[in-house]
This record gives C-alpha cells, sequence and structure tokens, in this order.
C-alpha cells in the first residue's frame, strides 16, 4: 500500500510520506548516497545531507542519460561544488529512467533538499537482494559517526 | 568515495605554491579567534591557518560582497616599507613597474621578476612619500624578502652611496573590506575626511572609528573596494566594527567572507593568483598583463629579465598567452588540458576554473599557444577523458565595478 501512495499521490503528500517511507525503504551506501526503494523493481537515488554538507555549494551537476544501463559499482556522473567535485554510483545494476533535470539548472536545490527535491535519478533494477545488503539508517549513521 | 574527493580536491584547490609540511605548526593571524567565534572552517593556507568559508558558505559570501559589501582577513599577506633615498632606484631594479611615473599616495600593482623574465611574486606597490609601501603575498613572503635582500647587497655593492633598507611591517595585520556598498559604510565610520573621492588605486592615512589605519582603495574581487592595515592590536576591533554593521533583517552591511569566495571572485573578476596562473617560469607577456609595463620601461629595461621579455613584445615574439575559457559543461579546473579541435593537438592548459556565481557559466583562465589566444576561438578541453566544447573569451567575466570618480 504505501508503494501504491507514492506512486499516485501528490507532491505535497509525498513529501509528508518520504519520513515515514525514509524508515522502511531507504538504503544508503558507503559512497554516501541515498536509494529508495518506491516500487516493484524501481528505485530512487540521491546524494546524503552528509555528503551535500561535506561538499558545500553545489554548483554542477552532471545526469545519466534515461535508458543508460549500468553495472553494479558504475559511476553514472559528477557533482560539483564551488571547491570539490565528486562521482556518484550505482549500487546495485539498473537502467536509468528518469533523471532530475531541475537540479541541472538549479543545482542549489541539492543543498536545501537532498533527500526530497533533490533527488538525482530514478532507476529500475532486478537486484532487490543487493539493495536489501546496503545500510539501513541506524547502520549508515554509525558509519559516518566512525568516519569522523 | 564522495568525502575522500572532497577532502582531496579541497586540499588542491586551497593548495598554496609552497606547500607546507603537515608538521609545521600554522601561524595565526590577529583575527584567528575571531574566525573561529564566527564558525569559520579554518584550513592550511600558505602556512597559515585560515577560513576557507563561514557557515552562510562560499556562494551566499561571494553574492554578498557583488551586492553588498564583505571582509577578508588578507593578514596572511607580507607587509613590507622601502625606505631610503635610492628606493626608487633600486626597486625599479627588480620589478617592471614604472615607479619614476608613480605620484605619492597612488599605488601599482606590478610584478618582480627573474632572469628569465618569469615571475617570481605579483605586489602591490604605493608610493607613501617618504617610503614605498609593498605588500606581497603569503606563499612568497619568505622568498621574496631574501630575494629582495639580496638584490639590495648587489645594489649597494655596485655603489657604496646606494642608500636603501627594508622593514618588515611584521605588527600590522591587514584587513580587506569589498563591495558596492563598502563606501557608504566605511564613511559612516571615518569623520575626519571625505573619502568619496578618494581615486581607485590611491593610499590615505585613515581614522576608522577612533583607530588609525593605512587605507588603500583596491582589492582584489573586481568591486570597490579598500585594504586597511592596522597595527595587530587593534585588528580584531576594528573587524568588529565592520561586521557590526551586518544587518540580518535587510540582509545589509559587512559579513565575512573566506578564501573560498574570494577565489571565484578574483576569477569572476579575471584576477591572476600567483602559484596557479603565475609562476617562475612565466614572463608577464605571457600573463598578458602587458599593460604593467609602462613605455619607458619597456624601451629602457633595466629589470631582471628584461632582454626576454622585450623580445617578446615583438609581434609573434611570445608562444603561449593567458586567456579566459567558457566551457560549454562542467567547470574546466586547474590542470585540464586544452585541444586544438580541428587537428586534436594539445594547445594548452587550464590554471584556475570554476563555475561563475553570478553568470552560472563554467569559467576558466587558461595559457594557450598564441594562435588560439584570439577571443572567440573554439577549442576542446578533456575533463574526465570527455572533450567538451569551450570558447576563448574576455575577461573579468564579471564586468568590474571599481570606483571611477
Amino acid at each position: 500500500m504505501l508503494k501504491t501512495l507514492t506512486r499516485v499521490g501528490t507532491q505535497a503528500f509525498n513529501k509528508n510520506l518520504f519520513s515515514f517511507s525514509r524508515n522502511y525503504c531507504t538504503r544508503y551506501t558507503t559512497d554516501h548516497e541515498w536509494v529508495n526503494n518506491i516500487g516493484p523493481k524501481k528505485y530512487k537515488l540521491g546524494i546524503t545531507d552528509f555528503a551535500q554538507k561535506q561538499m558545500g555549494d553545489i554548483v554542477y551537476i552532471e545526469l545519466p542519460k534515461i535508458g543508460d544501463s549500468f553495472e553494479k559499482g558504475g559511476e553514472m556522473g559528477t557533482i560539483e561544488s564551488v571547491k570539490a567535485v565528486s562521482e556518484y554510483y550505482i549500487p546495485i545494476d539498473g537502467k536509468i529512467t528518469s533523471a532530475n533535470d531541475k537540479i541541472t539548472e538549479e543545482p542549489e536545490i541539492l543543498n536545501e533538499d537532498p533527500y526530497g527535491e533533490g533527488w538525482l535519478v530514478e532507476f529500475e533494477s532486478d537486484q532487490s537482494g543487493d539493495f536489501s545488503e546496503l545500510m539501513s539508517k541506524d547502520q549508515y549513521d554509525k558509519y559516518i559517526k566512525d568516519q569522523n | 568515495m564522495i568525502s575522500q574527493n572532497i577532502i582531496k580536491i579541497v586540499q588542491k584547490s586551497n593548495k598554496c605554491y609552497f606547500s607546507t609540511t603537515s608538521n609545521e605548526v600554522l601561524k595565526k593571524t590577529a583575527l584567528n579567534q575571531l574566525h573561529k567565534d564566527l564558525g569559520a572552517k579554518m584550513v592550511p593556507f600558505c602556512g597559515w591557518e585560515m577560513p576557507v568559508q563561514y557557515p552562510a558558505g562560499v556562494m551566499k559570501e561571494h553574492m554578498h560582497v557583488r551586492k553588498e559589501s564583505g571582509l577578508f582577513d588578507v593578514s596572511h599577506m607580507g607587509q613590507l616599507r622601502i625606505h631610503g633615498k635610492d628606493r626608487v632606484k633600486f626597486f625599479e631594479s627588480i620589478v617592471v613597474a614604472d615607479l619614476q611615473a608613480l605620484p605619492a599616495g597612488h599605488s601599482k600593482l606590478s610584478v618582480f621578476t627573474n632572469e628569465k623574465g618569469g615571475i617570481i611574486d605579483d605586489t602591490m606597490i604605493t608610493n607613501a612619500g617618504d617610503s614605498l609601501y609593498v605588500v606581497v603575498n603569503a606563499g612568497c613572503a619568505d622568498k621574496d624578502i631574501s630575494h629582495i635582500n639580496e638584490k639590495m647587497k648587489e645594489f649597494k655593492s655596485a655603489n657604496s652611496s646606494n642608500d636603501v633598507s627594508m622593514e618588515l611591517l611584521e605588527n600590522l595585520s591587514l584587513i580587506a573590506i569589498q563591495g558596492p556598498a563598502t563606501e557608504s559604510i566605511l564613511q559612516k565610520l571615518v569623520k575626519s575626511q571625505d573619502i568619496t573621492n578618494m581615486e581607485f588605486m590611491t593610499q590615505r592615512l585613515m581614522n576608522i572609528a577612533g583607530i588609525d589605519c593605512i587605507v588603500t582603495r583596491c582589492g582584489y574581487t573586481g568591486e570597490d573596494g579598500f585594504e586597511i592595515s592596522v597595527p595587530s592590536s587593534q585588528a580584531t576591533r576594528l573587524a568588529e566594527i565592520f561586521l557590526a554593521t551586518s544587518n540580518t533583517s535587510n540582509d545589509t552591511g559587512i559579513k565575512p567572507a573566506g578564501l573560498g569566495a574570494r577565489d571565484s571572485l578574483r576569477l569572476e573578476a579575471g584576477l591572476c593568483l600567483y602559484g596557479h596562473d603565475l609562476n617562475d617560469d612565466i614572463t608577464p607577456i605571457e600573463a598578458s598583463l602587458n599593460w604593467l609595463i609602462s613605455k619607458r620601461r619597456r624601451e629602457e629595461g633595466g629589470f631582471p629579465g628584461a632582454s626576454i621579455i622585450q623580445k617578446q613584445l615583438q609581434k609573434d615574439g611570445c608562444p603561449q598567452k593567458r586567456v579566459g575559457v567558457i566551457v560549454n559543461g562542467a567547470p574546466a579546473r586547474e590542470g585540464t588540458l586544452i585541444f586544438d579541435p580541428s587537428t586534436s593537438q594539445e594547445i594548452g592548459k587550464v590554471t584556475s576554473g570554476t563555475v561563475s556565481p553570478m553568470t552560472r557559466q563554467s569559467i576558466s583562465m587558461a595559457y594557450v599557444k598564441t594562435p588560439f589566444s584570439k577571443i572567440g576561438t573554439e577549442v576542446n578541453v578533456s575533463i574526465r577523458n570527455k572533450l567538451i566544447p569551450a570558447t576563448i573569451s574576455k575577461m573579468p567575466f564579471v564586468p568590474t565595478n571599481y570606483k571611477k570618480l
């Protein structure tokens, strides 16, 4: 039901739901991406709040093309801040179904709302097993704490 | 991967030309504690612990300088005074500037050159009446001072009546306030004189809110502004007086800005950063700084490397030129190679680059072979193994806003 709601919900509703859904179907990578399971075989990906804070003001984002396929660990694009450039990776095999063109026009959205409007791509994947092996919220929080 | 990369790249971008070892104890400016109290992120820079940004972030700090006014601690730069009746003759033997033609109270950008015509450092020289007041880069200060001392010894041994000496102004701090609102803000703090009739690139003694300062109308942002030399014992008090003009409700007044904003501002303004856009192997002609050398000095020479520089001033005499580049895509950072699209030959290299906070374009400074240096020339830049189209462009990338009387 959660998945159905996400698909049909308005944006505002989506936002409200987000904090709820995050606890259940969002996973995190050691490269500081978040991945959200938004439907059967469907995933949405962005970078974490920790990552955007580390990078500072983001000024340029390179997105993959719709239809691009990547193997697990593949580099999908780059994010540049005033003083840094960083790649972001797909954590499981997947094919791009949507890319957030709005953030290429207004990269600061990624700083302002990394888990919401600042998402990067949506992709399809058969590798739900690999997805569930990614870090949970608690594991990720511990991971960034250990890094500091 | 993100965090590791960030640390690497930030260190690279803010890296000083004369890198310091990690064991070295960093020097602190008089404003060090103030930066920390303001929540600045401190980084090692040329042997100094300096603020790279404050909580507002590089972008907001940058835009505030363009719209209002920002405060930069530039106390890490070296301040010197050259005394003696032969000071002009001596200094003209080590820099390309026409100091004979520099009236009292006026300032000039120049460069120290080596025997190959390469640039040892860029510097701001003021005719302070009875002395020359000189500001040099933090990372070059030590080598500049030994260079000046060595040249001074030669100068004196050539003629025992030659009179010149150098004073290191180690008890002075340097605070820059920059941006279109700066003049009116500073005027409110300076009761004793009218500063609206002060020309760009001139210097005056000024009492600011009770503190005696040496104020030069200049800067490194492309905006109108002032660099204020103040006794270090008064520096924090002066900075706090400036920052107290900040009004958060309407976003006016002077706000602190760090090294990050300083770098993106100077790049938009087309100004060189030593160790990146200038170095010992690049002549002022290659650096497109011909305007630093007056007609008299071009003809007479008399500075190190003059013969090489004079040759480069002749038609087709200069192999490479510093140019602006606008990239149609990701920003081309330092080290990015430039190619001729028709032959695929390498023709140059980027020395500084970022996304312009003002124009949102990817802007770079680069050196290219002279035939490719014409504005409008189409080139390719290689970013992460992809060739991206780019255009040789005029600088500044953002129009400068210097004080005109």
